[in-house]
């Protein structure tokens, strides 16, 4: 056994496990998003609960904080990030903060049963037939969350499920006023 | 119950695993026999536990014992029962398990075989064996634990994920796959085995090269089964699509092809030593890393199966092979200079030498383009993602060359050609001006294709050359029949024409697969009931739409009639699957299949009061070459494995797997008396 020969023949192993080490450090799931930083996409959708018939513009909340959660009642990720939205929400009602869930890819009654059987939802859910709105926000997958700041531009985006500590971060943030509440 | 014991016998297993991985080294270093028999029991121990844990596994998705977590999981009151059965490894924690049942199978087997042979060895191969399989345990006793209790306990779970049990494929391919994978443990422990113990002679490769063909075999089927999978249940009439886990499985098999002719030349010239440990070790490498490709989440592909901490204890493992291995065969390199060398360019050794230098770079170049999008990211931290492009433009060229020397090696000698040599090729080569010819006559143009058709010709023409000259021998000798004269020179010569036929099916399949993907003719239409959509020559016309409930999925189908040049030719049924709890529906095309073409009928989308339905039809020549030509490889290689009759009942296994000679070559071996 040479030992300078088996050195060598070692140390050639060593580039390639970096890089699989590299590799698990990254989710290869995460496609970038070039939304954030740039103005979020305007729209103009119908709420699914609805008692008029005037739809939500993104226009009528400059100024203030938005959250998008896009969702389907088909998505089993979108069932365990449902209670977090819901408490946040409820949470920074009336202190310029709006979250809107849209629906994605599926039926008005199939999203009042899931709803119901969830127990509410303390937010509006928006509906986006033909998903033009999901096409504009460039969406990979359900459920995804933008955070859309006071300056009317995408902020942070979302992939897979929310937490309520991630939603209270992004939020606070856009307010600009971090408390010590998710430290 | 049935978790306490299925985890008891995985705890037991990894100790024992562990302890007999240390007796089989101290009882061979210190010369104590009884020490490496204690290591051979803890392996036959070690197979019951994991049949004990894999059956309690099984008991518990066929009772849905929701209580377990995996059951949970992928376990539904109203999945059939052969896909409850098969969901043993249709998730991460369940393939693991199987794939530790597997393993301990293999182990046995092979200590077994070899238990009286190779005392140097074995103990090394078994510890080897052993450490590799407390590996697996480990993951099934920490961050993989199938047996994982759920608390509430719910009362059904959602199934398994529709992709796998919309296709009984599926009961197939990951079996086969897991078969092949772990079967390259056991000729790598006896390279390891080798190394460590100094023998240098040729007596591993005895031992290794008939457990490369049989895990070479299982990689084989699996890697067609899935091709197969894939055209069948995907909906778009392909079968390969570069993806990462797709080439994590031909990677090994293009190492382990190389490996297989190679070890020819070191049986037959004493060359290429260093280079056959090298291959070895690198097909098994390259499984570990197919596996950690497919469950760490590093790279986004289809087949990935959820992440978690179970891609850094992979990380670790990886390495601890990668430096182990690399490090023995780097230093022993010295040790191992070659005895013989080439003598002439066109002699049966420079072909193998082609044949392995073009397997390399192949490997190399899809070993290139899976990992480079993670190389762009690590160097310059954008994202990239290669595809088909890339490897299509990359690797056509290597298939090209590959089919050429199929054609040229087995018509050559070993050592120095005769003069007689030309005329051999003059019926090959006719043969590839012909197919080239009537194949640009029927529409072929793509450069690629016709080159695979001409060269496809050449080497089939080649091969059947070696049978028919054999055969045609022996009808002049012995006065028999062709067809039995053809039997009985298959039967003397295993090896030798059980190759040829696998590179009669590795012609097929490549013939398969070009004419497959640049003659396909395809068309989409939205059709009312009775219109009729014509693609190729050929009609389909929607007869009607209908829907069917059945327990864990309904069912969209529709009435397709076949229709050429006016004539009803056949029905299909193409359908959409719609499993609970997913929207997206599950597509299953409808195939009628021919040797020389295929028709594809995917139902793409319906109106929901059955008035239209959009049709996607696909006409495809020469699909089930494909599919035949796997088969053949596989039978080639039964036909090389199967037991001789001169060889059974003796137990000392030197002389009796020398490789057997052809006719016409001296016995150089001898002659030259190589260096062991």
């Amino acid at each position: 056994m040479s030992r300078r020969r088996a050195l060598l023949s070692g140390a050639g192993a060593v580039p390639i496990i970096a890089l699989l080490a590299f590799g698990l450090t990254r989710d290869a799931s995460l496609i970038p998003s070039p939304l954030p930083g740039t103005p979020a996409p305007p729209f103009a959708l119908a709420v699914l609960h609805a008692s008029t018939a005037e739809p939500i513009r993104l226009a009528d909340h400059a100024g203030e904080v938005v959250v998008l959660n896009f969702w389907a009642s088909w998505c089993l990720a979108c069932r365990s990030e449902h209670e977090a939205l819901s408490t946040v929400a409820e949470r920074y009602a009336g202190r310029g903060v709006h979250f809107y869930g849209v629906l994605y890819n599926d039926t008005p009654e199939n999203a009042r049963r899931w709803i119901a059987e969830m127990g509410g939802q303390s937010y509006p859910t928006l509906l986006d037939p033909g998903s033009l709105t999901a096409i504009d926000y460039g969406l990979y997958g359900v459920p995804e969350t933008f955070f859309i700041g006071p300056d009317g531009r995408v902020a942070y985006k979302q992939i897979g499920p929310a937490t309520e500590q991630l939603l209270v971060r992004q939020i606070e943030t856009l307010l600009g006023t971090v408390t010590g509440e998710w430290q | 119950m049935t978790r306490i014991i299925g985890q008891t016998a995985l705890v037991m297993a990894l100790v024992l695993a562990l302890a007999g991985a240390v007796a089989a080294v101290v009882g061979v270093r210190r010369r104590r026999p009884e020490l490496v028999r204690s290591a051979q029991a803890a392996v036959w121990v070690n197979f019951a536990l994991l049949s004990v844990a894999n059956l309690a596994m099984v008991y518990a998705l066929v009772t849905h014992d929701f209580s377990i977590s995996y059951v949970a999981q992928v376990g539904s009151r109203s999945t059939p029962l052969l896909f409850t059965v098969i969901s043993l490894w249709g998730a991460l924690e369940g393939s693991i398990l199987f794939w530790g049942w597997v393993l301990a199978a293999f182990t046995a087997v092979a200590v077994y075989r070899s238990r009286a042979r190779l005392p140097d060895v074995l103990p090394y191969a078994t510890a080897t064996l052993l450490t590799i399989g407390a590996f697996f345990y480990l993951l099934l006793i920490g961050p993989a634990d199938p047996f994982e209790p759920l608390w509430p306990v719910p009362a059904d779970g959602p199934g398994p994920n529709p992709l796998l049990q919309n296709h009984i494929l599926m009961a197939v391919h990951p079996p086969l796959l897991y078969l092949g994978y772990v079967g390259m443990a056991v000729p790598y422990a006896f390279a390891v085995g080798s190394l460590l113990s100094g023998r240098f002679d040729d007596v591993w490769i005895r031992a290794t090269r008939r457990w490369t063909i049989v895990a070479w075999t299982f990689l084989t089927l699996a890697i067609v089964a899935g091709m197969w999978w894939s055209y069948e249940v995907l909906g778009w009439g392909g079968y390969w699509a570069w993806d990462p886990v797709e080439n994590a499985s031909f990677m090994p098999w293009l190492t382990a092809t190389a490996f297989l002719h190679s070890v020819m030349v070191q049986e037959r010239r004493e060359m290429l030593r260093v280079w056959n440990l090298g291959l070895i070790t690198a097909t098994f490498v390259l499984t570990v890393l197919g596996t950690f490709l497919t469950r760490s989440g590093i790279l986004s592909s289809v087949h990935a199966f959820t992440q978690g901490a179970i891609g850094y204890y992979f990380l670790v493992f990886i390495a601890l092979v990668l430096v182990f291995s690399l490090v023995l065969v780097g230093g022993r390199s010295g040790e191992l200079r070659s005895a013989g060398r080439i003598e002439s360019m066109a002699s049966r050794e420079t072909a193998f030498l082609l044949n392995n230098l073009v397997l390399t770079a192949f490997t190399f170049t899809v070993l290139l383009g899976t990992l480079f999008p993670l190389v762009a990211e690590a160097v310059r931290g954008v994202k990239v993602s290669v595809g088909g492009p890339f490897f299509n433009r990359m690797t056509l060229p290597l298939c090209v060359t590959l089919l050429f020397l199929l054609g040229v090696g087995p018509a050559l000698p070993w050592g120095r050609p005769s003069a007689a040599l030309r005329r051999r090729f003059l019926v090959p080569l006719a043969g590839l001006l012909l197919a080239v010819a009537v194949a640009a006559l029927r529409g072929a143009h793509q450069p690629y294709a016709l080159l695979v058709f001409g060269f496809g010709a050449f080497a089939a023409l080649s091969n059947m050359a070696e049978f028919a000259g054999a055969a045609r021998a022996r009808v002049r000798a012995h006065g028999e029949g062709p067809a039995r004269a053809l039997l009985r020179v298959i039967a003397a010569h295993r090896r030798r024409y059980g190759g040829y036929t696998a590179h009669l099916g590795v012609v097929a399949l490549a013939v398969g697969i070009a004419a497959s993907s640049s003659l396909r003719r395809e068309r989409e239409a939205t059709l009312p009931a009775g219109g009729i959509l014509e693609v190729a020559g050929y009609g389909l016309r929607l007869d009607r739409l209908w829907a069917e409930e059945e327990p864990q999925r309904f069912v969209i189908g529709s009435d397709v009639t076949l229709l050429e040049a006016g004539r009803e030719r056949g029905r299909l049924e193409p359908r959409l699957n719609y499993y609970g709890g997913r929207s997206e529906p599950l597509t299953t095309p409808a195939v009628q299949s021919r040797a020389t073409r295929d028709i594809y009928v995917t139902l793409m989308a319906f109106e929901n009061d059955g008035s239209s339905a959009t049709l996607k039809a696909v006409v495809e020549p020469l699909v089930a070459w494909i599919w035949v030509g796997g088969l053949m490889i596989a039978l080639g290689a039964v036909i090389a494995l199967w037991p001789g009759r001169r060889r059974t009942r003796r137990s000392v296994g030197v002389q009796r797997e020398l490789p057997l000679q052809p006719a016409a070559a001296p016995r150089r071996r001898v002659a030259e008396g190589g260096a062991d």
